[in-house]
C-alpha cells in the first residue's frame, strides 16, 4: 500500500510578495496514519497542505505521495489519489446542484453515467446528504454544505484525505457527526485544525508549525503535555486536558468561604 | 443593505418555481429554450412601428405561465422592474421622431410616441418570456439546455458560474455593505470614496476566490473540459410543444392576424 504514503523533503514556499511561509519542512507519513497539522494563525498550515496536490507549487524540495514524485506530468495521478477538502466549502462547491458537485470528481475520472449515479449516492449517503441530491449549494446550511463538500472528494475515492479546518464554522453535533464520519474513513488522513480537541480524539500523531517551521511531530498526547512548546508557538492545551472551569471555580469560593 | 438581500431572495423565489410540478414544468429544457428562442425572435424582428400585431403573442406568456401554475402578480412586477432602463433607451424617440402617425380627433400621435410603446411592450414580452422559461425550467436546465444545443460549452458554463456566484458575491457585497453602514453612523460616511474602496474591495475578493475555486476544481481532476452528465428526453410531448408554439409565433409574425379579426368584425357588426 505504498501508495498512501506522503513524504515531505526539504520543502520551502516563498509568496510573491517574499513572504516565506514555509522553510526546510521534511516529514514522512505513512499508511493509515491520521495526521494533524496545528499552528497559530499564519504558521505556514494551509499553505503546506496546498502543496500536497499541486494547488501551490514549491519553491525548493520535493514531494512524493508514495512512489510518485509530484511534478506537473504526475499532478493528474496524484489528484486522484489525494482528496483535498477546503476550509470554505463556498470555494468548492461550484456546480449549480449538490448531486453534480458531488459527481464532478468522478466525471473527471471518466466513469460511465452508471457508475457515476452509484458513487454519488454513496459518497452522499456516507456524510447522511442524501436527502440533498437535487438542492442547489446555494441554498444549504454551512454544516450541510461542509458535508456535501467531504462528499464531493469521497466520490473520488481518493487513498489520502486532506482536510483543511474541518470542523469549523459546525454546531456541536455536526461536529461530533463529522468528527464519527473522519473515524470511519480508513485511510491515511491529514488535517490542519485549530479544534485540539479533535485533534486529541481523532489523530494519533500531531506536527506543530510555527513561522513556517516544525517545532515539533511526535505523539498528539506528548505534544500536548509539552506546555513550553505550545505556549512558544501560541498554542493552549485542548479543553479536554484543562481542569474544569465551573469546578475550579467551585473549589475556590469553598476555599475563600473557609478562609473567612 | 437590505435591498441587496431582497434582491436575491426575490432570485431565490423564481429559482424554486422551477421545482413545480406541472405540465410546463415536466416538459425537456431544449423545447422551452427552443420555444422561447423563437418567440423572442419573432417578437423582435417586427419594424418600430409595430404595436398591434404585438399585441397577439401576449397569448404565449399567459397561457405558458397559467399552465405552469406560476404567481402572475409576482412575473409582472418583476418584468415591470425592468421598465425604466427601457423607458430610458427609448426616453428620446418622442423629441426626435415627430412624424405624425395618427390622429385621434385633434390629437396627433407621432411615430416617436408609436415606437417608444412599441419597445416597451416589446421589452415586457421578450424578459417576461425569459423570466417564464426560468421559473419553469431553472437556470440550471436552461444553461445545460443551450449547451446541448450546440452553444459553445464555455459559453454555458461560463452563464453556469456567473448564477452560482451571483448569490455568494451578492451576499459579501450585502454583508461589506451592512458594516459600512453601521460604522457611519446614519451619516453619509465617507460617500463616494468609500463606496470605491468597498467596490475594490469586492473586485479582490472575487479574484481570490476565483484562484481558490479554480483549485478546487484541480484538485478533482478538471483538465479543462465540463463532463456533463446527460438526462433529459426530447419525445413526442416536446416536439408537439416545439412545432406548435413555433407554428402560432410564425403565424403571428406572418400575417397580420389583428388587423384581420378587426376586419372580420367591422364587416360583422358595421
Amino acid at each position: 500500500m505504498s501508495h498512501h504514503i506522503v513524504e515531505v523533503k526539504h520543502l520551502q514556499h516563498t509568496y510573491p510578495d517574499g513572504t516565506i511561509a514555509i522553510k526546510d519542512v521534511s516529514f514522512r507519513i505513512t499508511h493509515g496514519e491520521s495526521v494533524a497539522i496545528i499552528g497559530a494563525n499564519g504558521a505556514g498550515k494551509s499553505t503546506l497542505l496546498q502543496h500536497l496536490n499541486g494547488c501551490l507549487e514549491a519553491s525548493s524540495g520535493q514531494i512524493r505521495i508514495g512512489d510518485t514524485l509530484l511534478s506537473k506530468g504526475t499532478l493528474p495521478d496524484i489528484r486522484r489519489t489525494v482528496g483535498m477538502v477546503f476550509q470554505y466549502p463556498d470555494d468548492q462547491l461550484f456546480m449549480p446542484s449538490v448531486f453534480e458537485d458531488v459527481a464532478f470528481g468522478p466525471l473527471n475520472l471518466g466513469l460511465t453515467d452508471d457508475e457515476v449515479v452509484l458513487r454519488v449516492r454513496d459518497a452522499l449517503e456516507r456524510v447522511g446528504a442524501g436527502h440533498l441530491t437535487a438542492k442547489p449549494p446555494y441554498h444549504l446550511s454551512g454544516g450541510e454544505k461542509k458535508r456535501v463538500a467531504i462528499a464531493s472528494v469521497l466520490a473520488m475515492s481518493p487513498d489520502i484525505l486532506v482536510m483543511d479546518e474541518p470542523t469549523s464554522g459546525l454546531d456541536p453535533f455536526a461536529r461530533r457527526q463529522l468528527m464519527a464520519l473522519l473515524r470511519e474513513f480508513q485511510h491515511t488522513k491529514i488535517f490542519t485544525s485549530h479544534d485540539l480537541d479533535m485533534v486529541l480524539e481523532l489523530c494519533q500523531r500531531t506536527i506543530v508549525l510555527h513561522e513556517g517551521v516544525i517545532m515539533a511531530d511526535g505523539p498528539t498526547g506528548e505534544i500536548f503535555l509539552n506546555d513550553a512548546l505550545l505556549a512558544a508557538c501560541r498554542l493552549e492545551k485542548p479543553f479536554s486536558m484543562q481542569g474544569c472551569p465551573v469546578c475550579a471555580g467551585r473549589n475556590g469560593t469553598e476555599k475563600t468561604l473557609q478562609h473567612t | 443593505m437590505i435591498s441587496i438581500n431582497a434582491a436575491v431572495i426575490d432570485l431565490k423565489r423564481l429559482e424554486l418555481l422551477a421545482d413545480l410540478d406541472s405540465p410546463i414544468h415536466r416538459l425537456d429544457a431544449r423545447a422551452k429554450v427552443l420555444v422561447t428562442l423563437v418567440f423572442i425572435i419573432s417578437v423582435a424582428s417586427f419594424g418600430r412601428y409595430e404595436l398591434a400585431r404585438l399585441l397577439p403573442f401576449f397569448i404565449f406568456p399567459v397561457a405558458i405561465a397559467a399552465l405552469a401554475n406560476l404567481p402572475p402578480f409576482y412575473l409582472i412586477r418583476k418584468t415591470l422592474l425592468i421598465s425604466p432602463f427601457i423607458l430610458m433607451i427609448g426616453m428620446f424617440n418622442p423629441v426626435f421622431d415627430h412624424t405624425v402617425l395618427y390622429q385621434i380627433g385633434q390629437t396627433e400621435i407621432s411615430g416617436g410616441w408609436i415606437s417608444l410603446a412599441s419597445l416597451f411592450i416589446r421589452s415586457l414580452l421578450t424578459v417576461g418570456a425569459a423570466f417564464i422559461l426560468v421559473g419553469t425550467t431553472g437556470f440550471t436546465a436552461v444553461c445545460q439546455a443551450l449547451e446541448r444545443l450546440g452553444v459553445p460549452q464555455i459559453f454555458a458554463v461560463q452563464l453556469l458560474f456567473l448564477h452560482r456566484y451571483l448569490f455568494v458575491l451578492a451576499d459579501e457585497t450585502g454583508r461589506a455593505s451592512r458594516a459600512r453602514e453601521l460604522r457611519s453612523c446614519g451619516r453619509r460616511g465617507l460617500g463616494t470614496v468609500s463606496f470605491g474602496s468597498l467596490a475594490g474591495h469586492l473586485l479582490l475578493r472575487t479574484w481570490q476566490r476565483a484562484e481558490r475555486i479554480h483549485g478546487a476544481m484541480l484538485a478533482r481532476g478538471f483538465i479543462g473540459r465540463f463532463h456533463a452528465h446527460r438526462r433529459g428526453y426530447f419525445g413526442g410531448s416536446e416536439l408537439c410543444f416545439v412545432v406548435g408554439w413555433s407554428l402560432l409565433c410564425l403565424s403571428l409574425r406572418t400575417f397580420d392576424i389583428t388587423t384581420t379579426l378587426g376586419t372580420l368584425l367591422t364587416g360583422v357588426f358595421p
